[in-house]
């Protein structure tokens, strides 16, 4: 054979492979993002639609170009406060310069910038608050979820409680955790903000039961076998809560921090709503009070944004759960 | 002494139900020797596997009592490992490390850490499993996974092996195996093991003595067959044997004629 036809050969053969590929990649390109898009796409003509023939007293109901033109500016608004912040602080600095050029023992002051608080700051405030009311609710509710899972006369005294406070509504425990926190929290350097942990412990007390319900469920159904496995190899209660129960556990562990972080995010932005605590939710009651015209395509937006973040949230969650499981097999969704 | 080794006295034991109490054993005596391997059969439901769970130590008996070497058996412990049915191997550690567990239980204090690995490693090699160390079970088929919780029993040096139908969940030529590899280690070794079966080809071939139970409730022990076949046994030589095929029949007689199955009568 000569090289000619050889090299023809090659050029052939690559050429079958990369139709192959070439289909497959397009298989993928459908699925992964044709089809959803097409999804997105119907709900954004739906929604100019129905917006069309809605008409309130503050205007048109936003479609999504306006929507989008808010989204615009609320990011412009968010540059232009920082630019201002800095442009404070840069003449703070220079007056303090000239103060101690003028007398170097000068005592000198810096003050804090006090702009209003812009949407993108509200979204951060909000993520903090539910990262660590979450937190706070999983070191209680694992640990108290596998106590109750393992002994039956503990699951007994807890359920009752467990049942009655699953239930509650966020703002109903909203007042009696802004007065206990006022009363308890007294320090003249606050860590944290009394606000914050209003709406911190909210998200807390009420991500708390997913979390609880699902762990004991998990840790009370691991297979008998593995228990009388531990049993026969007189494994103390630490190894056999980290090498059996937890392993078990994990998946009803995961399904219930993930109810729970869902829930935890729903909670804050309507505790934050009638707390007026700094977050999305105070973002979305200032609009509605100021009631510009503008007012309505900005919370669509807030909306938008909360909804986005959700799903992240869940997704971050579902990649951790994929880590950390055993069961590589399993299809999580 | 060495005739009894294990020794099973009055046993009786009662479950408590909604109305009355449920009595599944009633007076279970039986005397094993060091080495002896002794098969327990019967129909479903007869209580083969209570008695197992009661010398193991996972049930408590109502009344008389087991004693292994001279010492009351009150709780579970790796002095009586337990080989169970669905290989209960934890999914999440992988062959060697599912071994290492039950090493690390019983030889932490006189073995090193190089020991351990070695006496892991050579009781993964008496299954011929120390090809697969760093599988998950989940990698693993049927015969495969209970190879290793064969594995797992043995490396704990157990002074007895507690066998709950071990073989019950693979297909006919995996057992058949099984069966050879666990005859070659108990003469190697020269375990002491009670093994639960249904199958009375098994029984036959691994035993030296079979224990045939009573239908329940308040099962018993029936009849005690000893079979005197000389070691090493050829399932292929002995298909052909008068013997065995004597044992065999004997212990199908009791079962099909003197015990009816309970459930073909319902049926």
């Amino acid at each position: 054979m000569s090289a000619t036809a050889i090299k023809l050969k090659i050029a052939q053969s690559s050429d079958i492979l990369t139709a192959a590929n070439l289909r497959l990649l397009l298989d993928k390109i459908i699925k992964m993002l044709a089809l959803p898009g097409f999804g997105i796409l119907v709900f954004l003509l739906l929604w100019q639609l129905v917006a069309n023939n809605i008409v309130t007293s503050l205007g048109q109901f936003p479609g999504p170009t306006q929507v989008w033109e808010q989204s615009k500016t609320l990011v412009a608004e968010h540059q232009r406060e920082r630019d201002k912040e800095a442009s404070f602080y840069e003449r703070q600095e220079k007056r303090n310069a000239k103060k101690l050029a003028k007398k170097p023992d000068a005592v000198i002051k810096i003050r804090a910038y006090t702009g209003k608080a812009t949407f993108v700051d509200q979204i951060g405030t909000s993520l903090l608050t539910v990262a660590f009311g979450f937190f706070v609710a999983t070191l209680v509710a694992v640990p108290l979820g596998i106590i109750c899972g393992l002994s039956e006369s503990v699951y007994r005294c807890v359920n009752p409680i467990i049942q009655t406070f699953k239930p509650v509504s966020p703002l109903a425990w909203l007042p009696l955790v802004t007065m206990v926190v006022s009363a308890l929290y007294v320090t003249d350097d606050p860590l944290f903000e009394k606000a914050f942990l209003t709406s911190a412990f909210t998200v807390a007390l009420c991500c708390l039961w997913p979390t609880v319900v699902n762990t004991i469920v998990g840790v009370a159904s691991i297979d008998r076998d593995l228990i009388n496995v531990s049993r026969v190899l007189q494994l103390s209660a630490t190894v056999h809560i980290r090498k059996i129960v937890i392993p078990s556990a994990i998946p009803m562990i995961f399904t219930g921090l993930r109810l729970s972080l869902a829930t935890g995010w729903m909670v804050l932005i309507a505790a934050e709503m009638l707390a007026q605590n700094p977050g999305l939710g105070k973002f979305i009651w200032d609009e509605f009070q100021n009631g510009s015209s503008n007012s309505l395509g900005r919370i669509m937006v807030a909306v938008l944004v909360i909804g986005v973040i959700g799903f992240i949230l869940d997704s971050l969650m579902l990649a951790v759960q994929k880590r950390v499981s055993w069961d590589k097999q399993a299809i999580l969704r | 002494m060495k005739n009894n080794y294990l020794e099973i006295s009055q046993v009786g034991i009662e479950f408590p139900t909604d109305s009355e109490p449920f009595r599944a054993l009633q007076n279970v005596n039986l005397t094993i020797g060091k080495g002896q391997f002794i098969s327990l059969i019967g129909h479903s439901g007869c209580g083969k596997s209570t008695v197992l769970n009661i010398v193991a130590g996972l049930y408590e008996a109502t009344e008389g009592g087991v004693i292994l070497e001279g010492r009351e058996v009150n709780e579970p412990g790796p002095d009586r490992a337990v080989v169970f049915q669905n290989h209960a191997l934890l999914p999440w550690l992988t062959v060697y490390q599912n071994v290492e567990l039950a090493v690390k239980c019983v030889f932490k204090k006189t073995k090193s850490k190089a020991e351990m690995r070695d006496w892991i490693e050579h009781n993964l090699s008496l299954v011929h499993m120390d090809h697969a160390l760093n599988k998950l079970p989940g990698e693993l088929s049927g015969g495969m996974k209970q190879r290793v919780g064969i594995a797992r029993c043995l490396a704990m040096q157990p002074k007895v092996l507690l066998m709950d139908e071990p073989f019950g969940a693979l297909d006919a030529l995996t057992r058949a195996h099984l069966q050879d590899s666990l005859m070659d280690i108990q003469q190697q070794l020269g375990n002491t093991v009670i093994m639960i079966t249904h199958d009375v080809d098994e029984a036959v071939l691994l035993s030296d003595r079979i224990v045939m139970m009573t239908n329940g409730p308040a099962a018993s022990i029936g009849e005690v067959l000893s079979i005197n076949l000389p070691r090493p046994r050829d399932r292929v030589v002995l298909a052909d044997d008068p013997d065995f095929n004597n044992y065999r029949q004997q212990v199908l007689r009791f079962l099909y004629e003197k015990q009816k199955n309970p459930a073909a009568k319902a049926a």
